[in-house]
C-alpha cells in the first residue's frame, strides 16, 4: 500500500494502531479454518467508534476490501483477508461493556468484548447470557453475532441471534445505522438487526450491540449415560424430547472420540461404548430433580449400560471434562484438524453418524464425531496432515460427501460456524441459484464498491 | 552462521513441532502480553506463524521475526493451555537460538553473557562492587519490603523500586559439604540460583534452617554458576552450554538424592530446558555429558515440592486462627511449566497461624519475565498492575511466591504503589514458624527416590 494512504489511516487511528510491516501483516493472514492464508495490505485497530466509522469510509473511498477480525477463531475462513489489497480491521480495541442493566435485563457492548468475559460480568450482576460457543474464552461478541454462533446450550436457550435486541453499525460510507431497541418490543423500522446477524461481515461493520439477558437457572443436574450403540443413544435423545423435557445441554461422543479422550485423560471412560450422552437439566430445584429422574428412567428403558449422576460440583465438572477434552484430545492425534458443523434434524443423528463412519472408511481417513445431539448439530472432526497431499485430497472429497449427506437428510451446511470461504461452493445445493442472486443484489445495494468481505458466503 | 540457507535449514528442523499448531487461537485467552496489547504477533499463534513463514521463506526478515519473538515473557501460559499440546516454549527458545546464531548476538548481550555470566568469579566481583555503590546512589523507600529507588535519574533503573544487591553473595559464607555418611538419610544439593544468592540471601538462609530441621544432609557449592536461562532466552546457546558445563563440573563429583532450588525459573530451566536443548542436538553438549545432565535434571526439585512430596510436610487439620493473613502468587515456571501449585500452599498452611486468602487468578503472570522486564518495562508494569490489584483485593498482609524473580516484580509493584505488604518466599514463612514454634511436628518418613509415592509425586511432569 502506498505511503500516503498508510499515513491517512495513521492520522485516523494513531500510528501505534496501524500495522504495515510485512511481519505484522503476516500474522493476520489466517484464522482457525484449514485454508490458504492471504496476507492483507494493512491492519488497522480503531479504538473508538468514530475511528471505526472513518476507517470504513476511507476503505470505501479507496476501493479497499475490508475484513473485520475479532479473535480470528472463525472455522469457515470468514476472517481470512478477502484479497492481498485488503485492510484487516481488528475490533479488540473496541472492547467496552457500555451497560449491563439488571432492571430491564439488557446489555450494551462494543464488538470486541470477549464472550466469556461478558458472560462473567453478566453473571456478577445476577443475570445470564446463555450462548457459549466452544471458543468463548477468546471469541468476541461481534464475531459471535456476525457468525450467529451457537454452543452447547442451543437446544434449550437458543443461539446468539435469540439474544440480539439491536445493532448499531456503519454502512460503507461510514454513516451510523441504528436498529432495534433496549425494549422487549420494538416495531420501529426495518428489522435490520436480524439481517446483520450471521451476515459474516458482508453487509455492515458493527459498532454496538444490545443483548437480551435472562434470569439464571436456580439449579442444575448433570449425568452421563453409556450406550453400546449410537442408535440407542439417539433413541434416548428423541424419547427425552418426546417426554417434553428440554435439557440445557445434551451432548454426544462417538466411540472414536471416547477412546481418544480416554487415552488423553485416563479418567476411566468406557472405551468399548458405542456412544456417550452427557446430559444436563436446569431450572427450579424441584423441577430439575423431577426431570433428572425421568431422564434416568428413559436412559434405562432405552438400554443405557451405565448411568452416572453427578452428586457434587466436582463430579459435574468431571462429567463435562470428557466433553471439553473431545476436541483437544482429537487435535493431538494428527497435525491437521478439520472441524465441521454439518447439522441434521435430530431424529436423523444415527443415520448421519453411520454415514460419517462409512465416509471415513471409504476414504481411509480418521473421523471422530461428537457434538450437540439435542439440536442435531454434529462435529465430525477429521484428523489428517495437510502436508500429505494425497490424503488431504481424500479429506476434501469426504467433506463434500458429508455435506451432501447432511443436505439429503434435510439438514443444513452450518449449524454454527458460518459459510465463509470453506462452504460457499455448497450454498446453492442447500438454497437455490435465485437465493444467491437475490443475496448478491442485496449486497450490491448496501455495498456498491463491494468492499465488505468480498468473495465470502455468496461469492462475487 | 551468516548463511540464510543454513537459517532456513535449521528452522525447518522445527517443522514437526510447528505443524501441530492448528491456529485455534486459544492462546489469546491466557497470554498476559496479548492481554495488554491485543497484537497477534504478541501471542503464541502469531509468533509460530512467523517462525514457520521464515522457515518456508515466505518471510525474509529474520530481524523482524526476532524482535517479535523477543517480546515474550516466556511464562509458558500458552503451552499449558494449548489444546493441541504444541511444545511452544521449546519452539520459542530453539527459534531464538537459531535466529540469534544467524544474526549474531548484540554487543551488549555478548558482553553480559560471554564476558560476565559465563565467568562467575568476574560476575561476583562486579556485583560486590555494585553493592558498595548502591548506598550513595539509592535510598530505601519501604521498610516492610526493604525496597529502594534511584536517588538520581538513572536510565537503567528508571522508576523501578528494586531490592538492593547483597553486600556479599550468600554462597561465600553459606557453602558447605555433606556432613554425614551416605546412608541412611537424605542428601540434597542446594542450588540457590543467582537471584537468591545475590538479592535474597534471606531465602537461602530459610532453606538451610528448614532442611536442618528436617535433618537433611545438605551440600552447597562455593560458587554458583547461573542456570543459563538468561543466555538461552537471548538465543545465546554458546553461553548457555558453557554454564550448564560449569554446573555439571560441580555436580559431577557428588553423590546425592536431589538437587533443590528455591527459584521457580531455575527449577524449570534445569528440569525442562536442559534436557530439551540436549535433545535438540547439534550443540556442544554431546557425548558423556548428555546422560549426566539428564540424570541431574531428573533429580531436580523445587523446595516446596521437596518439603511436601519427599519430606512429607502436611497442612494442619485445624484451620488457622492467626491475625495475619497471607496470599500466594503462582509463579508461571512452577505452575505452568511444572504443575506445582498445591505444594507451596501446603508449606504455607504447615506454617500455621496464618489465614490464607486466595487471590483472583493466582496463576496470572506478574509480568516480570526475567529480561523482559528490563527491555519492556512499560508493558511489564501494565501486566503487573492487574496482579497488584488482585493482591490488594485479598487484604492480605503478606504475599508469598515461590520465585525470586516474581518477588522482585511484586516488590516493585507494591513499593511504587506505597503498599506496606511483605513479599516472602513460602520457605521463609515456614522457617519463621519453625523458629517461633519449636514444637512444630516433623514428619518421619522422608522418601528416597525410587519408591511408588515418589513416582506419583512426579506424575505431573509426564
Amino acid at each position: 500500500m502506498n505511503k500516503k494512504l498508510v499515513c491517512e489511516f495513521e492520522n485516523l487511528v494513531g500510528r501505534e494502531n496501524v500495522m504495515a510491516e510485512q511481519a505484522d501483516r503476516q500474522a493476520y493472514s489466517y484464522d482457525s479454518a484449514v485454508l490458504e492464508p492471504v496476507v492483507p495490505a494493512l491492519v488497522v485497530r480503531p479504538e473508538t467508534s468514530a475511528q471505526l466509522g472513518k476507517t470504513v469510509r476511507l476503505c470505501n473511498e479507496n476501493g479497499l476490501p475490508l475484513t473485520v477480525r475479532g479473535a480470528g477463531t472463525n472455522l469457515s475462513g470468514g476472517t481470512i483477508p478477502a484479497a492481498p489489497n485488503a485492510v484487516v480491521v481488528t475490533t479488540n480495541g473496541l472492547s467496552g461493556i457500555i451497560e449491563i442493566n439488571s432492571e430491564d435485563m439488557y446489555a450494551v457492548v462494543e464488538p470486541g468484548v470477549i464472550t466469556a468475559q461478558f458472560a462473567a460480568a453478566v453473571a456478577a450482576k445476577g443475570l445470564f447470557y446463555p450462548p457459549d460457543p466452544g471458543s468463548q474464552t477468546v471469541s468476541t461478541l461481534g464475531g459471535n453475532v456476525a457468525e450467529n454462533a451457537g454452543g452447547l446450550r442451543g437446544l434449550k436457550y437458543g443461539v446468539t441471534k435469540d439474544y440480539v435486541m439491536g445493532i448499531e453499525f456503519f454502512d460503507v460510507n461510514g454513516e451510523l445505522v441504528k436498529s432495534g431497541s433496549k425494549t422487549v418490543k420494538c416495531a420501529t423500522g426495518f428489522n435490520l438487526s436480524d439481517l446483520m446477524v450471521g451476515s459474516e461481515g458482508l453487509l455492515g461493520v458493527f459498532s454496538r450491540i444490545i443483548f437480551k439477558l435472562i434470569p439464571p437457572p436456580k439449579d442444575s443436574r448433570a449425568m452421563m449415560a453409556v450406550f453400546d450403540s449410537v442408535e440407542k443413544a439417539s433413541e434416548t435423545v428423541s424419547a427425552i424430547i418426546a417426554e417434553q423435557i428440554v435439557p440445557c445441554t445434551l451432548e454426544f461422543l462417538d466411540n472414536f472420540t471416547i477412546r481418544t479422550v480416554e487415552d488423553f485423560r485416563h479418567a476411566g471412560l468406557p472405551t468399548d461404548a458405542g456412544a456417550l450422552l452427557l446430559i444436563e437439566v436446569d431450572g427450579h430445584p424441584a423441577g430439575v430433580e423431577d426431570d433428572a429422574e425421568k431422564i434416568r428412567k428413559i436412559c434405562e428403558q432405552k438400554g443405557a449400560g451405565k448411568i452416572q449422576r453427578a452428586g457434587s460440583a466436582a463430579e459435574k465438572d468431571l462429567i463435562w471434562q470428557a466433553r471439553r477434552d473431545a476436541l483437544p484430545a482429537l487435535a493431538r492425534l494428527k497435525p491437521t484438524t478439520v472441524l465441521e458443523d454439518a447439522t441434521v434434524p435430530r431424529s436423523r443423528i444415527p443415520e448421519m453418524v453411520k454415514k460419517i463412519r462409512d465416509i471415513g472408511e471409504k476414504y481411509h481417513i480418521d473421523i471422530g464425531t461428537f457434538g450437540h445431539a439435542g439440536d442435531g448439530n454434529l462435529h465430525p472432526t477429521i484428523l489428517t496432515d495437510k502436508r500429505d497431499k494425497d490424503e488431504f485430497a481424500r479429506v476434501e472429497q469426504a467433506i463434500d460427501e458429508i455435506f451432501e449427506a447432511a443436505l439429503a437428510m434435510g439438514g443444513t451446511l452450518s449449524g454454527e460456524h458460518g459459510i465463509g470461504l470453506a462452504k460457499r461452493k455448497y450454498l446453492e445445493g442447500e438454497t437455490s441459484r435465485g437465493t444467491i442472486r437475490y443475496s448478491r443484489r442485496l449486497k450490491e445495494t448496501f455495498d456498491p464498491v463491494n468492499i465488505l468481505n468480498p468473495g465470502k458466503v455468496i461469492g462475487d | 552462521m551468516a548463511d540464510i540457507e543454513e537459517l532456513v535449514r535449521l528452522l525447518k528442523e522445527l517443522e514437526e513441532e510447528l505443524v501441530h499448531c492448528t491456529r485455534c487461537g486459544m492462546c489469546q485467552a491466557v497470554c498476559p502480553l496479548y492481554g495488554a496489547t491485543g497484537r497477534e504477533t504478541d501471542v503464541a499463534r502469531g509468533k509460530i506463524v512467523l517462525v514457520e513463514n521464515l522457515s518456508k521463506e515466505i518471510l525474509d526478515d529474520p530481524e523482524a521475526v526476532k524482535q517479535r519473538l523477543d517480546r515474550c515473557l516466556l511464562c509458558g501460559s500458552c503451552e499449558a493451555a494449548c489444546p493441541g499440546g504444541v511444545p511452544i516454549m521449546d519452539i520459542f527458545l530453539k527459534a531464538r537460538a537459531i535466529i540469534t546464531g544467524y544474526l549474531g548476538l548484540s554487543p551488549v548481550k555478548k558482553a553480559i553473557f560471554r564476558g560476565l555470566l559465563s565467568n562467575p568469579d568476574r560476575f561476583d566481583k562486579l556485583l560486590k562492587w555494585m553493592a558498595r555503590l548502591q548506598g550513595p546512589f539509592s535510598r530505601q523507600v519501604s521498610e516492610t519490603l526493604g525496597s529502594s529507588c534511584a536517588r538520581f535519574m538513572s536510565p537503567v533503573i528508571g522508576d523501578r523500586h528494586f531490592m538492593p544487591i547483597a553486600s556479599e553473595a550468600w554462597h561465600k559464607k553459606g557453602h558447605r559439604q555433606f556432613l554425614r555418611p551416605r546412608d541412611p538419610g537424605l542428601r540434597v544439593v542446594f542450588y540457590p540460583g543467582c537471584l537468591v544468592d545475590r538479592i535474597f540471601p534471606r531465602v537461602a538462609e530459610a532453606v538451610m534452617k528448614v532442611l536442618d530441621f528436617h535433618e537433611v544432609d545438605v551440600f552447597a557449592a562455593d560458587r554458583v554458576p547461573c542456570c543459563g536461562i538468561p543466555a538461552l532466552s537471548a538465543g545465546d546457546r554458546q553461553s548457555f552450554e558453557k554454564l550448564v558445563r560449569q554446573n555439571m563440573d560441580i555436580l559431577d563429583s557428588l553423590d546425592f538424592d536431589y538437587l533443590v532450588t528455591p527459584c521457580a525459573t531455575c527449577t524449570a530451566t534445569i528440569r525442562k530446558f536442559w534436557p530439551a536443548m540436549i535433545e535438540a542436538g547439534a550443540g556442544g553438549l554431546t557425548g558423556e555429558i548428555q546422560e549426566k545432565v539428564l540424570a541431574a535434571s531428573e533429580k531436580t526439585r523445587d523446595i516446596n515440592e521437596l518439603l511436601v512430596d519427599v519430606l512429607g510436610v502436611q497442612a494442619p487439620a485445624a484451620p488457622a486462627s492467626g491475625a495475619k493473613s497471607l496470599t500466594y502468587h503462582d509463579p508461571c515456571h512452577l505452575k505452568k511449566s511444572l504443575g506445582i501449585s498445591r505444594q507451596p500452599r501446603t508449606v504455607l498452611a504447615a506454617a500455621g497461624d496464618v489465614n490464607f486468602a486466595e487471590m483472583r487468578e493466582p496463576d496470572r503472570c506478574c509480568g516480570m519475565g526475567g529480561s523482559f522486564n528490563l527491555q519492556h518495562y512499560g508493558l511489564s508494569d501494565k501486566i503487573g498492575q492487574k496482579k497488584l490489584a488482585a493482591i490488594l483485593e485479598t487484604g492480605a498482609d503478606t504475599v508469598a511466591t515461590g520465585c525470586p524473580a516474581c518477588m522482585l516484580q511484586l516488590t516493585d509493584l507494591l513499593s511504587r504503589g506505597g503498599h506496606a505488604l511483605a513479599v516472602k518466599h513460602p520457605v521463609e514463612v515456614y522457617a519463621e514458624a519453625l523458629q517461633q514454634r519449636p514444637g512444630l511436628q516433623k514428619p518421619v518418613d522422608a522418601q528416597k527416590p525410587g519408591n511408588t509415592d515418589y513416582d506419583k509425586a512426579t506424575e505431573t511432569y509426564r
